[in-house]
């Protein structure tokens, strides 16, 4: 009977699940996440819209957290507990379609600056030099500024600021690639390289784009509420909760609990997706094992 | 007439380094008979692997021809050279990097022929992948594993497997088997040897090891710094080398026996010289003990010393 | 005594494990080394047999966790190495035993000259100040072949052999008593491995130091050492003098190697590759460990697992088959 010399290895997915698994900073933070995620798939299901989120009620205004209030009321008498789960619709789609943007750009022309090298190499890495250079906030501002008001124009604000991150990490991803005999192999058959860089080359550049995603999503999140605070965002009344924290600003005072829910919320979002991000590293990092 | 499927002339390979320009290739020349194999030994900086992926167009020759089947492979086009690869493959040296870590055994071997539309049916390639696998020697159990799974010799012969998916009629193997165990070395190079008898395949077979290709090559070409500095049929290579080179490396290599006579080793001085742009003299001259004033000046070139035996040495005559 | 300062290593039953978190990976499975003053022993194997897990143990190199070291007895020139503290243990290293690793390319700290490198040593451990060890330093150059004016220059302007010739100027510089190399030359090109070995072979025989040699290289073992230890799975299963194993060779393993071994005296004698793989080191085989490639395997052979025995002056091997009366090997029969 033949007994080989390595041991009987899981499947690749089934390591690096073994390995997340392990981490219970990056599981409490995935649970964190999809609890938010859940949250905001059905916010608009759970709750109604027009009476809960922006219904006024002038006579329950500025109350302090209670059983009726969990979080308390706005100046408008609007529930904030309320008003804070549907604002996770707001940084979910915000965060998530912000990077889907800056993914998309990204990989794509950090994997021909990485593949072709040369002359496109440098006009594309020094474009990416100049937009990183342009500070993320003051980039978003003047995309908005310029194109208006919206959420759609707050994703591709957020997301143009989101490039030049995957631009860097795809392209150093795809220069090790790069160099290994498998790439040389695909040419020895005869693939084209287009197809060299989609079937072979990304595919194993994957894990530091996860993370990066997963990582941008956080800061998305930031952004998006740092605009919103500001006043670029979402208008109103819509709950994102940079806003929140913006209209609570006036009573910050005296009515501390206003800026307090839609801060933590900030906070634990961010902190739960940067502790997954890691918990992803730290796994699909095969040196980190054991 | 000699039935010559290739035909490598003046081939050149340089890269622009910062200190000057590298001369990885110089300026050689062979031909290799259909169904032969040609050895091409050297040691690290020699040139070899470079000649390999410069026959094959992985790297873009600097200068030089390379004819296969009589055409001239050299100056066709991106699309056209993709066809010709259906007949020229290569095996590399490293099991682990030479394979897509995320694709399974049948989808590497699988991948020329798909890519190439060379069959169209799912079962079809099925059968294919399976009848290469038994080729190889590979168990049909693994057909869904991945590299990681595997160990070298395994590998390594999912490598050749994908090789010989098209049909080639030409391989060029570097260093097959240099990063085997010594007990899985001879599995593969037993199995290359039937391949070649039963497919009638032709080989260049790239190694620093010279008691390897003794096994393997009909007729073996030394490297040196990017030059061709002899070229002889195996037998006489080992029986009666000629450059003083060959003869050091011949001399180098230990016997694995005990109790027998052994003779005079003969140890080279210094180092091997830098290939940027090297100067106008033999390129051995430096770590040579016979280097006289006409070494010194000029470089020599490769003449017929013997029938079918050629050298690249001024004083060649000395050492028949 | 005068039996006692000749023996340089005395290494009794050594065994290494190294402990995972799903698995135990058994290295080295009750290995027995012996070492007088001068000899050198080839340790062969090939990947996975034990031989670098071995060395690092004589210098207690081994991590633990996750390795866990047993012995029933280490002594280097007499000195019990298994009670000795870390401190004690650094003051051996590089001075009663030093060790050359596989990589030349590695094994030099980039940001130091090769001077500093061969100083730190003779500091260290012959106590000597700045300038004396710089003098020293240089001699070590100039004895392994490098002009002294190159102690100043750092590793990256070396060649992968001049930097093998730096690592055993270190290696020496404290005139160790044994020298464990581990795979010395298998990253050089042949001709600068046979530059390495003659240099090896004229500094040993100076300083008389005893040398393990580790390697899978059965030429470098004919020419470079006076006995041979093969190992397989963790465990020496055969062990004698050059002409006992080379000439008499009683193992079926050792018998596969030889075969195996392309050989450019013997060329038109066809490889015979051993079959199969070696064996898992986590789930290691009841009975011998290389029965199930073992073309003479008895139903014994799975079952118990053979200890050494002797087969006249120094000659031992591990293999049950020798206890029916009669039986020998294929090469046994044709080298006599």
């Amino acid at each position: 009977m033949e007994q080989t010399t390595e041991r009987k290895a899981r499947g690749q997915v089934a390591e690096i699940w073994h390995q997340f698994s392990r981490n219970k900073g990056a599981m409490v933070g995935s649970f964190i996440v999809l609890v938010i995620a859940f949250i905001a798939i059905f916010a608009d299901v759970l709750l109604d819209y027009d009476t809960q989120v922006v219904g006024q009620n002038v006579a329950e205004r500025l109350q302090w957290p209670s059983a009726a209030h969990w979080f308390g009321t706005d100046e408008l008498g609007r529930d904030i507990f309320f008003r804070i789960l549907y604002g996770t619709r707001f940084s979910c789609s915000v965060g998530l379609v912000a990077v889907s943007i800056g993914l998309v750009i990204g990989v794509t022309l950090g994997a021909i600056a990485g593949f072709f090298g040369g002359a496109l190499e440098e006009v594309i890495m020094r474009s990416t030099d100049i937009l990183s250079a342009v500070p993320n906030m003051l980039m978003a501002i003047v995309i908005v500024s310029v194109l208006g008001q919206s959420i759609w124009n707050l994703m591709l604000a957020v997301g143009i600021t989101s490039v030049p991150q995957f631009v860097r990490i795809t392209r150093a991803a795809v220069l090790t690639v790069r160099n290994q005999e498998y790439v040389e192999a695909s040419k020895a058959i005869g693939l084209t390289n287009g197809k060299i860089i989609f079937k072979h080359i990304l595919p194993n550049c994957l894990s530091p784009i996860i993370v990066q995603a997963t990582l941008r999503v956080a800061s998305a999140i930031i952004s998006a509420s740092s605009l919103s605070f500001l006043g670029l965002g979402v208008p109103a009344p819509a709950p994102e909760w940079g806003s929140l924290l913006s209209g609570g600003r006036k009573y910050i005072r005296d009515y501390s609990y206003m800026t307090l829910f839609p801060g933590l919320a900030i906070m634990i979002t961010v902190l739960a997706l940067n502790m997954m991000g890691d918990g992803l590293r730290d796994s699909l990092d095969p040196k980190l094992k054991k | 007439m000699a039935d010559t499927i290739l035909e490598v002339r003046n081939l050149k390979k340089y890269f622009k380094t910062a200190r000057g320009t590298l001369h990885a290739v110089d300026d050689v020349s062979f031909t290799i008979e259909r169904g032969k194999t040609l050895g091409i030994v050297g040691e690290s900086g020699c040139g070899k692997s470079t000649t390999g992926r410069a026959i094959l167009r992985l790297l873009e020759p600097t200068d030089g021809k390379v004819f296969f089947n009589g055409t001239d492979i050299t100056s066709l086009s991106n699309s056209k050279m993709r066809q010709m690869r259906r007949e020229m493959q290569i095996i590399f040296q490293d099991p682990f990097s030479s394979l897509d870590p995320r694709k399974t055994v049948s989808q590497t071997i699988a991948e020329p022929i798909i890519e190439n539309r060379l069959l169209k049916d799912k079962k079809a390639i099925e059968a294919r992948v399976h009848e290469l696998m038994d080729t190889v020697g590979l168990a049909q159990r693994l057909v869904n594993s991945y590299p990681h799974e595997l160990d070298g010799g395994r590998r390594q012969r999912i490598g050749i497997a994908r090789a010989l998916a098209m049909e080639p009629k030409f391989i060029v193997c570097d260093e097959p088997v240099s990063a085997l165990d010594v007990s899985i070395q001879a599995q593969i190079l037993n199995l290359l040897q039937e391949l070649k008898e039963k497919m009638g395949l032709t080989f260049i077979f790239i190694t620093h090891d010279l008691s390897v290709v003794n096994h393997f090559a009909d007729e073996i070409a030394v490297m040196y710094l990017g030059q061709l500095i002899e070229k002889a049929p195996t037998e006489e290579l080992f029986d009666h080398p000629v450059h003083p080179y060959t003869r050091a490396l011949l001399s180098a290599i230990p016997i694995p026996e005990v109790g027998i006579e052994r003779p005079e080793r003969i140890l080279l001085k210094g180092e091997i010289s830098s290939p940027i742009d090297p100067p106008e003299e033999c390129r051995f001259a430096k770590r040579c003990i016979y280097t006289c004033e006409t070494c010194r000046k000029s470089c020599p070139k490769l003449l017929e010393a013997s029938p079918g035996h050629f050298v690249s040495c001024h004083l060649w005559k000395d050492f028949m | 005594m005068a039996e006692q300062k000749d023996m340089v290593l005395e290494m009794e039953n050594l065994n290494v494990k190294f402990v995972l978190e799903e698995e135990t990976v058994e290295a080295v499975n009750g290995i027995s080394l012996h070492m007088r003053t001068g000899e050198t022993l080839g340790l062969v194997g090939e990947t996975g047999a034990g031989k670098t897990t071995t060395a690092l143990s004589i210098l207690k190199l081994i991590d633990s966790p996750p390795g866990v070291l047993e012995c029933d007895r280490m002594e280097v020139c007499g000195q019990d190495v298994l009670k000795m503290t870390t401190s004690e243990l650094e003051h051996i290293r590089g001075s009663l035993v030093s060790m050359i690793f596989q990589d030349p390319m590695t094994s030099l700290n980039p940001v130091f000259t090769v001077g500093q490198q061969i100083a730190e040593s003779l500091e260290r451990h012959e106590n000597l100040n700045k300038n004396d060890a710089w003098k020293k330093a240089e001699d070590m150059l100039e004895l392994v072949g490098i002009p002294r004016e190159r102690a100043i220059e750092y590793p990256h302007q070396f060649s992968g052999g001049m930097k093998q010739r730096v690592i055993i100027a270190i290696a020496l510089a404290c005139s160790p008593r044994l020298l464990i190399a581990d795979e010395p030359t298998t990253a050089l090109d042949v001709t600068i491995q046979a530059q390495i070995l003659h240099l090896m072979k004229e500094l040993k025989e100076k300083r008389n130091t005893s040398v393990i040699m580790i390697t899978h290289d059965l030429g470098i073992v004919a020419e470079t050492c006076d006995r041979v230890a093969v190992m397989y799975a963790g465990r020496i299963i055969e062990t004698g003098n050059l002409d006992e194993v080379f000439n008499h060779t009683k193992h079926p393993y050792t018998e596969g190697l030889f075969n195996s071994l392309p050989n450019i005296k013997k060329r038109k004698h066809k490889l015979q590759p051993i079959h199969g793989l070696m064996p898992d080191p986590t789930n290691l085989p009841k009975g011998c460990a290389f029965a199930p490639r073992c073309n003479y395997a008895t139903e014994a052979c799975k079952e118990r697992r053979p200890e050494l025995m002797g087969f006249g002056g120094t000659h031992q091997a591990a293999c049950l088959a020798y206890e029916q009366a009669g039986f020998h090997i294929e090469r046994g029969k044709t080298n006599g």
